[in-house]
């Protein structure tokens, strides 16, 4: 995919033919490059990289995100158009080109990457400031040819406007007449409108793919298609780790349509003119496999026991994440401690779209079709794998069918790369099955969590000491930054810190390593951290004697922000009030992503099983650019994480996946749905993440629910099969 | 060769009779609205009518629809109650990743059409709890559903 603005104005290439771009430097730093823009074509105008706008005044404006159902394909255009001063009917959007230079994400070090709940908050500034930009080189445009000053012309709607002179053009006629000669002035932070002068963020922008995904017309990587395309369909190692050691191939290469079986280093696929030809080949074939791989030693059951042990053991030092104060001398001086130990299994992404990729090689060149939450990564790949280099490779990224952070590896690239390279020139697209996708789910750590708390003689938290064991995820994905970061996994460890005020706090990693990767999943980390944080916070009310939330609000009293939700939350689900017998509340708090989120939950027990009847959440997450798609998002994510405490595990013996498909594995069904509210507050402050931001605090809020109603203390995930 | 009435046509699939349905519309007839979850019919991705009740095309063997009427999501999108559920579906902005819609929105037709009478927000999610939506949009779907069925009543 070229872009527009490039391919009809060819400012990248001929002489003369420079561009203005808000660009990222080496270290991923704002870097607005100032140039001037080509005149061998009138028609269009491209101020910025992201915009181009036409003479009848539409704009297009790319969206450099993988859209995966968080909306920022649309809220990310929003945010540029709000300093653009851009008429919201008048603009179209498409997903940006893979050009990292142009469209990377600062807060992913300037890569083309989605998730960690960064998008909004990565690419906030560089909208806003690419949209100051592109509106002050429209004025400037105006103001040269009204030949009056440019502090005089006022941009509003897609119109420039001079009062004095009653003259007025739109942005499509200043477009048309944009020579060469316009001046596209550096902009800088301090020159944007405050929050008060908002007229587009914190508006309910109706989502851009609602429509093509409300009627069957959206395109997924599962129905990208190319002439000449080829499918593929992969039968891989039970076992992660090991090769294919024979492979009888007869019977898949009897079936009609079978073009071509080929060997990889972890599994064997087959070719075919259509994947249900491709998969039935595939479960023909007869392999044998190695029988050397370490994951082959793993068992999650054994691995677990083994996690609390090692959790267990205060003294020993751990990898530091997060540190206030001294603990030790707090724990040491504290009147009396409590501790607990909190473990969670294995869970599975299942993005309903399985993992798939196509991808064609061209001489030196390779082109991929892909649902994936990274180009930079699918490239890396590429690079890696294939040999390919960067410039020769190209990522078009379609819409994904869910993400969770499964689609931020590349495996399935890996093996597009394979066979496009063992097919040159024909197109192949490669679809894994659902029993594939559990085989190699790469699933969220296993953890064990222990942590002591010190109490005052007036029952004040003092210290707080939380060690978490589990495999690493960067320490595997990116060892090199993993080691420079002084072994900090980010992932692993997000949400084990608090902005609760407690003098003393130790936040410890214990790295594993037994073979198995364990990576990304919706909220990661902080889907374990927080549970265990929080509900071991209700465990320290309990045994004070103090209610929930009045400790919560005691322990953010320096907090607003913190305080707003809390306080906001318990009005909507009106915490006082008495619930209907077998009912009870359940409170949680989470500062993960710098969003603020409070949630309240109402639960009853059903054969030994919690049943969430609602769920209220109070959000605040600084300037709010679209509210309805924030609420959809606490929701979906809160739903996520209901439907993990609930039923979700995935266990390993012998190394390998035990579930294999969904009458094995249970996701939240619609008739398992709470009622969901949520109350999203804007302040003015830098937007936090969202996609994620629902899901840390369900499970310690319906633990603390349950806690009430049955005087147990949950401490796992997901909950027990019967409390 | 499996001869069935696709979207109003006459077709045949020139296709082993074992394939499923699914397949035979993705790959053949370029259907591609219909989506592949999970193979075994658990989660309604790939929900298609056939003589106008909600099925499941994963595990359909081709033959299976011998002499049937199937309706895809492509097919279903011109009917008026189609175009009602669509509306629906925008105006209550349900999708996100929007993978599961179609499946969705093929077993939202079968609700509507089965219901006694007007359709609360309880009785739309059991009948909808075939099909697994995993961005968590069930709500909405719920409140989609109960819209449409009013504005064809």
């Amino acid at each position: 995919m070229e872009l527009k603005s490039v391919s009809r104005r060819s400012f990248l290439v001929g002489s003369g033919a420079t561009m203005v771009g808000v660009m990222l430097g080496s270290h991923g730093l704002l870097n607005v490059v100032q140039a001037a823009q080509d005149s061998t074509n009138g028609d269009t105008f491209s101020p910025v990289a992201w915009v181009v706008i036409s003479p009848d005044n539409k704009t297009l404006i790319y969206s450099p995100a993988s859209e995966m159902g968080q909306g920022t394909m649309t809220s990310i255009p929003a945010i540029l158009a709000e300093d653009m001063e851009l008429d919201w009917s008048t603009v179209s959007i498409e997903k940006s080109p893979s050009n990292a230079k142009l469209f990377g994400n600062p807060r992913f070090g300037g890569g083309l990457v989605t998730g960690s709940s960064r998008t909004v908050v990565g690419y906030y500034e560089v909208m806003r400031l690419a949209g100051l930009q592109a509106k002050l080189a429209l004025i400037n445009v105006a103001a040269k040819a009204w030949s009056v000053p440019a502090n005089e012309v006022v941009a509003e709607n897609s119109v420039l406007r001079h009062a004095a002179s009653k003259r007025q053009m739109t942005y499509g006629e200043a477009a048309a007449q944009a020579g060469d000669s316009v001046q596209v002035p550096a902009v800088d932070k301090n020159m944007l409108k405050p929050m008060s002068e908002f007229r587009i963020i914190g508006k309910n922008q109706p989502r851009v793919d609602v429509p093509a995904k409300s009627s069957g017309k959206a395109d997924f990587g599962i129905d990208a298609k190319v002439p000449g395309m080829v499918w593929a369909a992969v039968m891989r190692t039970p076992v992660q780790g090991e090769k294919p050691e024979k492979v009888d191939d007869t019977k898949a290469k009897a079936v009609k349509g079978v073009q071509k079986v080929v060997t990889l280093p972890y599994g064997v696929a087959v070719v075919a003119d259509t994947f249900a030809t491709a998969k039935k080949a595939r479960d023909l074939l007869q392999v044998t496999w190695s029988e050397t791989s370490k994951t082959r030693s793993y068992d999650s059951d054994v691995a677990l026991q083994e996690f609390v042990a090692r959790a267990e053991k205060v003294g020993e030092a751990g990898d530091v994440w997060h540190k206030e104060g001294d603990v030790a001398a707090e724990l040491k001086g504290a009147a009396r401690t409590l501790s607990a130990t909190f473990t969670s299994q294995h869970v599975a992404q299942c993005t309903m779209e399985p993992m798939n990729c196509m991808a064609m090689v061209n001489g030196d060149k390779i082109t991929f079709w892909v649902p994936s939450q990274s180009a930079s990564i699918v490239t890396g790949t590429a690079a890696a794998v294939g040999g390919f280099k960067p410039e020769n490779i190209q990522v078009n990224i379609t819409y994904l069918g869910g993400g969770y952070g499964r689609r931020v590896e590349a495996d399935y690239a890996a093996d597009a790369v394979f066979l496009a390279k063992a097919m040159p020139g024909i197109p192949v697209h490669v679809l894994w099955t659902r029993e594939d996708d559990f085989l190699r789910s790469r699933p969220r750590p296993l953890t064990a969590q222990h942590i002591v708390a010190g109490l005052d003689d007036k029952g004040n938290i003092v210290g707080w000491h939380q060690r978490v064991i589990s495999e690493g995820i960067y320490a595997r994905f990116n060892p090199k930054a993993y080691k420079a970061s002084g072994n900090k996994d980010a992932p692993v460890m997000e949400g084990a810190d608090t902005i609760y005020a407690i003098p003393g706090q130790l936040f410890e990693h214990g790295l594993e390593q037994r073979g198995l990767d364990v990576s990304f999943w919706r909220g990661v980390g902080a889907g374990y951290t927080k549970f265990a944080i929080e509900a071991f916070i209700d465990e320290v009310a309990g045994q004070t004697s103090q209610d929930p939330l009045a400790l919560r609000l005691a322990l953010t009293k320096d907090q607003p922000r913190a305080q707003k939700v809390l306080e906001e939350v318990a009005a909507m689900a009106e915490w006082k009030k008495p619930r209907p017998e077998g009912r009870a509340l359940g409170l949680a708090f989470s500062d993960t992503w710098t969003s603020f989120v409070a949630m309240v939950v109402e639960v009853s027990m059903n054969e030994g099983k919690p049943v969430v009847h609602h769920i209220w959440a109070a959000v605040d997450c600084g300037h709010a650019v679209s509210p309805r798609n924030i609420a959809s998002q606490i929701e979906g994510s809160a739903l996520f994480g209901l439907s993990a405490l609930l039923d979700e595990k995935l266990v390993y013996k012998g190394g390998q996946a035990q579930q294999t498909n969904f009458h094995q594995y249970n996701l939240l069904r619609a008739n398992q749905t709470p009622l969901v509210d949520v109350k999203v507050i804007p302040t003015d402050n830098a937007p936090g993440g969202i996609g994620e931001a629902g899901l840390p605090p369900v499970a310690p809020a319906v633990a603390n629910a349950v806690a009430k109603l049955t005087g147990k203390r949950v401490r796992t995930l997901p909950f027990p099969k019967e409390i | 060769m499996v001869n069935f009435s696709l979207n109003g046509k006459s077709v045949s699939a020139d296709v082993a009779d074992d394939t499923p349905l699914l397949w035979v519309l993705r790959e053949q007839f370029d259907l591609t609205g219909t989506k592949f979850g999970c193979g075994m019919a658990q989660c309604g991705a790939c929900t298609v009518h056939i003589d106008g009740q909600p099925m499941r095309s994963c595990v359909m063997p081709v033959s299976a629809v011998k002499d049937k009427v199937v309706t895809t999501i492509e097919g279903f999108m011109e009917t008026e109650q189609g175009k009602a559920i669509e509306q629906a579906w925008v105006e209550a902005q349900v999708a996100q990743c929007g993978y599961c819609q179609s499946g969705q929105i093929m077993s939202a037709a079968g609700v509507i059409k089965n219901a006694k009478g007007p359709l609360t927000r309880e009785e739309v999610l059991d009948g909808m709890s075939g099909n697994l939506c995993r961005c968590g949009t069930y709500n909405q779907i719920a409140s989609a559903v109960v819209n449409a069925q009013k504005a064809l009543s």
